[in-house]
């Protein structure tokens, strides 16, 4: 731009920051050094923007100033008030603002370099297709993340129904919004600098891509939340890539991949562990039909079960050498995580040996679970992960199933009719009992009947998991 | 396809390979830290912002470039600081269990 302070400093200092930006998320693949990576990140950024700076040589404070004060008080004050449960609808609002930010640095592009070029010529042809091309693609990615993170926060957040909301041909809708927008896109590249309408047009594509956003969120149920938000994660990378293009940088390049490989990789891992394909998820519509077939109606029809108290639980437990607690979302919803630990720690001090059993669709993002435990100061060496856990279930006295109810239903790998058929499940049913801290029958986010409840080895401990959990603590207290 | 473009090309797809490569290696157990810190790293569309808002004039660009570094500020703030939040909070238990 005008007036480079030193024209191979600058891009030193981009490569420098890129380096540190892939380095720091290397620190992420440990625990230990997972903090320092984030610092790293951090740093990486900082210095991205001196780069920045010192590259526009001239500019004016105020201005970005101001911009950076409102918004570093929004961020700072969220990122500090935020409850962990709320974790997904900070992570939906922050992929929100990512897109809203490229969307904005796209259209200011288009302002300024094709529909008032005050200090410069006319764009020359190649140019021009360069520029147009590139914004364009960034106005389109940046406003479906836009749109679908503010409806993937309003449905987390219950606002508007976590239940499929299903309109009629919007499979055609869609395809003929994204046709129109591409459409319109193509127009403003091949029309050239010539036409005078350019700016009509770029919020025609911002209008209809935004409008595309919250169709292809707004059918998606509830259950397939942290799908969603793994993927709209990926598309707030890209969006960043697509301003990396706009501007020829290569940092917003490798950092927008990074974070469009990350989100691509946690969209698969969500989508393996509910046994679901990407496009069933995005354009399924799941557990709509469900409920409308009679399904939900055997989903309650039980045979006999074992209801126990806490205190006949608690007689249970105080003759056990081992147990696996298996935390589900309505541990949280519950916010029964301390007490979770307050009751494994006690176990502990009896000498019984306490682990954790973590299903990768536990929370309602990847990894929510790990987090809220962490946050009642469970150790995370007692987290285990799915497929390091299975095989011990076979040699534990007690799982106990606390807010979960899907991911531990035996017909996932037993009844091939079954809709969850194929999906990995914690293999509670092999443990020599298995206790399910549960309201009541209802069934989970599958709408089916879970036949773990009728098992022999099977007890119900029926209620509120936070007050069932409490009884057991005061009862084994007693008996100490 | 001008060469600028191009060039960005390779670099994007050979960020997706080192990406795919590093974060397959990241424990579930910190797959909530990795989403929001991915997030702020994605706010890098600040530098945009930044170029966006220069001239601080009242001009429809400089406007849009104020209103994207007010987004993309909330974004790199907010995401890097929950992060360090959650990541704390597994740092603790490291030093309580030892």
């Amino acid at each position: 731009m005008t007036g480079s302070a030193n024209p191979t400093l600058i891009p030193l200092l981009y490569l420098v920051s890129a380096v540190l930006f892939i380095v720091g998320l290397k620190g992420l693949t440990r625990v230990r050094t997972a903090r320092r990576g984030n610092a790293i990140s951090s740093l990486a950024m900082l210095l991205a923007i001196v780069a920045t700076l010192l590259e526009l040589g001239t500019f004016s404070p105020t201005w970005i100033l101001l911009g950076i004060v409102i918004g570093g008080a929004i961020g700072s004050i969220t990122a500090v008030r935020v409850q962990m449960t709320a974790m997904p609808e900070m992570v939906a609002l922050l992929n929100g603002c990512g897109g809203g930010a490229s969307v904005l640095v796209a259209l200011s592009v288009i302002w300024e370099r094709i529909i008032e070029p005050r200090s410069r010529a006319t764009l020359a042809g190649g140019e021009f297709n360069t520029v147009a091309i590139t914004t364009l693609l960034s106005v389109i990615i940046g406003s479906v993340t836009l749109t679908g993170s503010v409806v993937a926060f309003l449905k987390l957040r219950g606002w508007i129904s976590g239940q499929p909301i299903l309109l009629p041909g919007r499979h055609v809708l869609n395809a003929l919004l994204l046709l129109g927008s591409i459409g319109l896109a193509g127009y403003f590249v091949a029309t050239g600098a010539a036409a005078g309408n350019l700016g009509l047009i770029a919020l025609a594509v911002c209008g209809l891509t935004l409008f595309l956003g919250i169709l292809l969120v707004i059918p998606i149920g509830g259950a397939d939340m942290p799908v969603v938000i793994s993927l709209l994660n990926s598309y707030s990378g890209l969006a960043a890539c697509a301003t990396g293009f706009v501007l020829s940088n290569n940092v917003l390049i490798i950092s927008g991949a990074l974070v469009g490989a990350s989100g691509l990789i946690l969209t698969q891992i969500m989508c393996k562990a509910m046994n679901r394909s990407l496009a069933n998820v995005l354009f399924g519509g799941f557990g709509a039909q469900e409920t409308d077939s009679g399904a939900s109606k055997n989903a309650r029809d039980y045979g006999p079960v074992k209801s126990y108290s806490a205190e006949e639980a608690a007689l249970v437990l105080e003759s056990v050498e081992s147990v696996i607690f298996v935390p589900g979302y309505g541990l949280a919803v519950a916010q029964a995580q301390h007490i979770v630990r307050d009751l494994a720690e006690l176990l502990q001090k009896r000498g019984v040996d306490v682990k954790y059993a973590i299903h990768p669709v536990a929370g309602r993002m990847p990894g929510h679970m790990n987090v809220l435990l962490a946050e009642a100061d469970v150790p995370y060496e007692q987290l285990v992960e799915m497929e390091a856990i299975n095989s011990e279930f076979r040699n534990t006295d007690v799982a106990m199933v606390v807010g979960a109810n899907d991911v531990v239903n035996p017909a996932a790998t037993k009844d091939s009719n079954s809709p969850i058929y194929g999906m990995p499940i914690l293999e509670v049913h092999n443990a020599g009992t298995v206790m399910i801290i549960k309201r009541s029958l209802s069934p989970g986010f599958a709408g089916i009947k879970n036949e773990l409840f009728e098992y022999d080895n099977t007890l119900m401990l029926f209620g509120d998991a936070k007050k069932m959990l409490q009884d057991l603590v005061a009862e084994l207290k007693e008996a100490d | 396809m001008t060469g600028a473009l191009l060039v960005g090309l390779y670099v994007f797809v050979l960020a997706m390979f080192v990406g795919f490569e590093i974060i397959t290696k990241i424990p579930p157990t910190l797959h909530t830290p990795l989403m929001s810190g991915a997030n702020a790293v994605s706010g890098i569309t600040l530098v945009g912002a930044l170029i966006a808002a220069r001239t601080g004039e009242s001009t429809i660009s400089s406007l849009l470039g104020l209103a994207a570094i007010i987004f993309a500020t909330i974004n790199v703030i907010g995401g890097f600081m929950v992060t360090d939040r959650m990541l704390k909070m597994f740092g603790q238990k490291k030093r309580k269990s030892s």
